[in-house]
């Protein structure tokens, strides 16, 4: 069981080519970290994955648990168990955040079946006082006037109430003081188990402090460089990209030819 | 044509001991709407309109319904949880009224021919006092000259009525004209929330033509509610006329989702330093219907502000026009005007007409108004999608939020939770 990303090309819609070739398995159980430079593909792949209309897969597959998602709506995709933790969540006018996780539950039940509302008020409080968010965050419309911090716990919440079997969590340290981060991670590691396979993508090693990886990938021009354990993490910090990027060859980082 | 909109009327006398005034006025009404011409589209009122939408004659006034259906209709008439008080029409007839406590306050919460029987004075005084601004004399004529019942809420000085009261005007039948009256008196330092519910029994032609008038006394609080869920090939032309005096605080939210054309008019007439007026609307437009706004912020004093937001959704080839007037007076120094009105276009065959106007003629004024026109937000929508909500879903509860934004405005709960059940309702099946 494992998300299994194979020989992924993709590029921007009539544009730039992003993700040249990326391969990676991410077994349910584990927690995988993707670090690299600005700029280097890591939202872009975490949007081709969850299927993002901005981008054209031109080769590879992602097979879900066995299943390639790239024929599939992004919404298919999701109730198959993929989730994303968006880097920029996006606020949606008067929707409430409890309307709106919701719907989102509700999309997950057979026409007719409908969402038990005392139950589903649990979850949510039981879920939001481990993230600390305060009750009248259920009424505020989603992401709207959120602080970075409030929004990334949003996004912790809604992923601890769709219970994933694969997370993507894309850069959600950014923007967060350290006892937001302390929350948030706390947050990630209670859901982290055996039916779970997380892929934590960040910029800065200070996250996989709290969050502990079982490995660590480095991704530079679009493609894994370089894969360890999390002691690889700490090498990056001290040394920065560009020791990286000097240590690769020309050759594996000269860029394939574009598709026209 | 005996039965015709012109001669039915006044044969069919409503109004049992009905000053002479009274009378006068309607007769004199009824000769106005003959004299006068039907509106053109080459009136500046009525640009972009679809005059073509109705013709009177081809309306009855509304015959009384059966026991049975009217049985059927009360449970229907429930409105928000925390009401303080209900009245139920039907085709123009008042047929049910929940026990009020707040008679015990003094407010006066009756039907319009009670109130011309009992406080003639008082009727008298606020009565249809307004010419139309937009070209639609011939309709208060037809409406004056035609009006049968209503709501009359007189809420004394320094009264706080806490709990929305509320009115529900049903129209069965086909062919069928109705003429809901709405005259709100809140005097000096009251409060009070009322909301007109328009609901049709069955889907058929018929025509509505309201007026509804608010009289707000000086620092006076009042919200008026009206949803226009009348049928889908309704004519509905309804008129508002609001007067907030001084330091007094008018909202008044629209809930349009019925009608085949429905033409609404609204002006707030900002009289007395300190008085504000909020104007709301929501509209959802599908198929081909046709939802004509205009509107009026008429700052006649200094120190005043309104604030209007108008939001309309379109489905299928649906038209909205919104023509907005922002009029300032030359002495209304330091006016406050906010006008916005916002386009979610959901087909490429619908259209959304916006007109804005300014008329500015004092000093130290803050006027802006914009119209903004677009579709579905992408990301939005990828957002709920990643989230497992299907696109259908999405669409409709992106649409949702725009026009619930609206609803946010209103303070009280209850009520707020009823109208976004409403619109819910109205927004399944896209
Ligand atoms: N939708 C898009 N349109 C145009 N360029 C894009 C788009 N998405 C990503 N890019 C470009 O692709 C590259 C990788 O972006 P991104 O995946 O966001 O990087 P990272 O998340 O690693 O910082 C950048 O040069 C960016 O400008
Ligand atoms: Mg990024």
């Amino acid at each position: 069981m494992s998300l299994v990303i194979h020989n992924l090309h993709a590029r921007v819609v009539g544009g730039q080519q992003i993700l040249r070739g990326l391969n990676l398995e991410i077994e349910k159980g584990s927690v995988h970290a993707i670090m690299g430079p600005n700029g280097s593909g890591k939202s872009t792949l975490s949007k081709v994955i969850a299927g993002h209309p901005d981008y054209e897969v031109t080769a590879g597959e992602v097979l879900l648990d066995g299943v390639n998602v790239l024929g599939m709506e992004p919404d298919a995709r999701s109730r198959a168990g993929l989730f994303l933790a968006f880097q920029y969540p996006v606020e949606i006018p008067g929707v409430s955040n409890a309307n709106f996780i919701r719907a989102a539950l509700q999309a997950r039940l057979a026409a007719g079946e409908e969402l038990e509302a005392t139950e589903y008020y649990g979850d949510l409080y039981k879920e939001m006082d481990r993230l600390e968010i305060p009750r009248n965050f259920t009424a505020r419309s989603v992401n709207e006037g959120f602080s970075g911090g409030e929004k990334k716990r949003n996004e912790v919440l809604q992923m601890a109430m769709l219970k994933p079997a694969y997370a993507i969590l894309d850069e959600t340290d950014s923007g967060l003081d350290i006892d937001a981060l302390k929350v948030v991670s706390a947050g990630v590691n209670a859901l982290r188990g055996p039916n779970l396979g997380v892929l934590v993508i960040t910029h800065y090693q200070r996250l996989l402090d709290y969050i502990t990886p079982d490995v660590v990938h480095v991704l530079v021009g679009g493609r894994i460089v370089r894969s360890a354990g999390p002691e690889l993490a700490l090498e990056l910090e001290a040394k920065g990209y560009d020791w990286i990027r000097d240590e690769l060859s020309e050759a594996a980082l000269a860029a394939e030819p574009v598709l026209a | 044509m005996s039965e015709s909109l012109l001669q039915a009327p006044l044969a069919a006398e409503p109004f049992p001991n009905q000053p002479d005034w009274f009378r006068d006025a309607r007769q004199q009404a009824a000769l106005r709407f003959d004299a006068l011409p039907r509106p053109s589209r080459t009136d500046e009122a009525w640009r972009f309109s679809n005059l073509r939408a109705f013709d009177p004659q081809d309306f009855t006034p509304a015959r009384p319904v059966g026991l049975e259906l009217t049985d059927s209709l009360l449970p229907l008439s429930l409105g928000a949880d925390s009401h303080a008080g209900s009245l139920v029409f039907a085709n123009d007839k008042l047929v049910a009224r929940t026990r009020s406590a707040v008679s015990e306050q003094g407010v006066l919460w009756m039907s319009l021919e009670e109130a011309v029987a009992q406080h003639p004075a008082l009727v008298q005084r606020y009565f249809m006092q307004s010419d139309s601004l937009f070209g639609s004399a011939k309709h208060l004529a037809l409406h004056q000259a035609s009006v049968r019942t209503g709501t009359f809420l007189y809420v004394p000085k320094g009264v706080h009525v806490e709990a929305p009261l509320q009115s529900f005007h049903w129209l069965a039948g086909s062919g069928q004209a109705v003429f809901p009256h709405t005259l709100l008196i809140a005097e000096e330092g009251s409060s009070v929330t009322f909301v007109d519910w328009f609901k049709a029994h069955n889907d058929a032609r018929n025509l509505a033509c309201g007026v509804h008038d608010l009289h707000v006394g000086a620092g006076a609080q009042v919200h008026y509610v009206s949803v226009q869920d009348w049928s889908r090939q309704t004519v509905a032309l309804h008129s508002n006329t609001t007067v907030v005096g001084a330091g007094a605080k008018a909202v008044h939210l629209s809930l349009h989702l019925g009608g085949s054309f429905a033409r609404s008019e609204s002006v707030s007439h900002l009289r007395g330093p300190g008085a504000r007026s909020e104007m709301l609307a929501a509209t959802v437009a599908d198929g081909a219907q046709e939802f004509d706004q205009r509107t009026l912020q008429d700052h006649g004093s200094p120190d005043t502000s309104s604030d209007l937001l108008y939001k309309n959704a379109l489905y299928n080839e649906a038209k909205t026009i919104v023509a907005g007037l922002i009029r300032v007076a030359p002495h209304a120094h330091r006016t406050d005007a906010y006008q916005k009105v916002r386009n979610l276009v959901l087909s490429a065959e619908a259209e959304a007409v916006s007109l804005p106007g300014l008329e500015i003629l004092a000093d130290q004024v803050r006027c802006s108004h914009g119209a903004t026109t677009g579709e579905i937000n992408r990301e939005e929508l990828f957002y709920m999608q990643a989230r497992g909500i299907s696109e259908s879903d999405a669409y409709r509860l992106i649409t949702y939020g725009f026009l619930n934004e609206v609803i946010e405005r209103l303070p009280e709960n209850s009520l707020r939770v009823r109208l976004q059940d409403s619109l819910q309702a109205r927004l399944q099946g896209h």
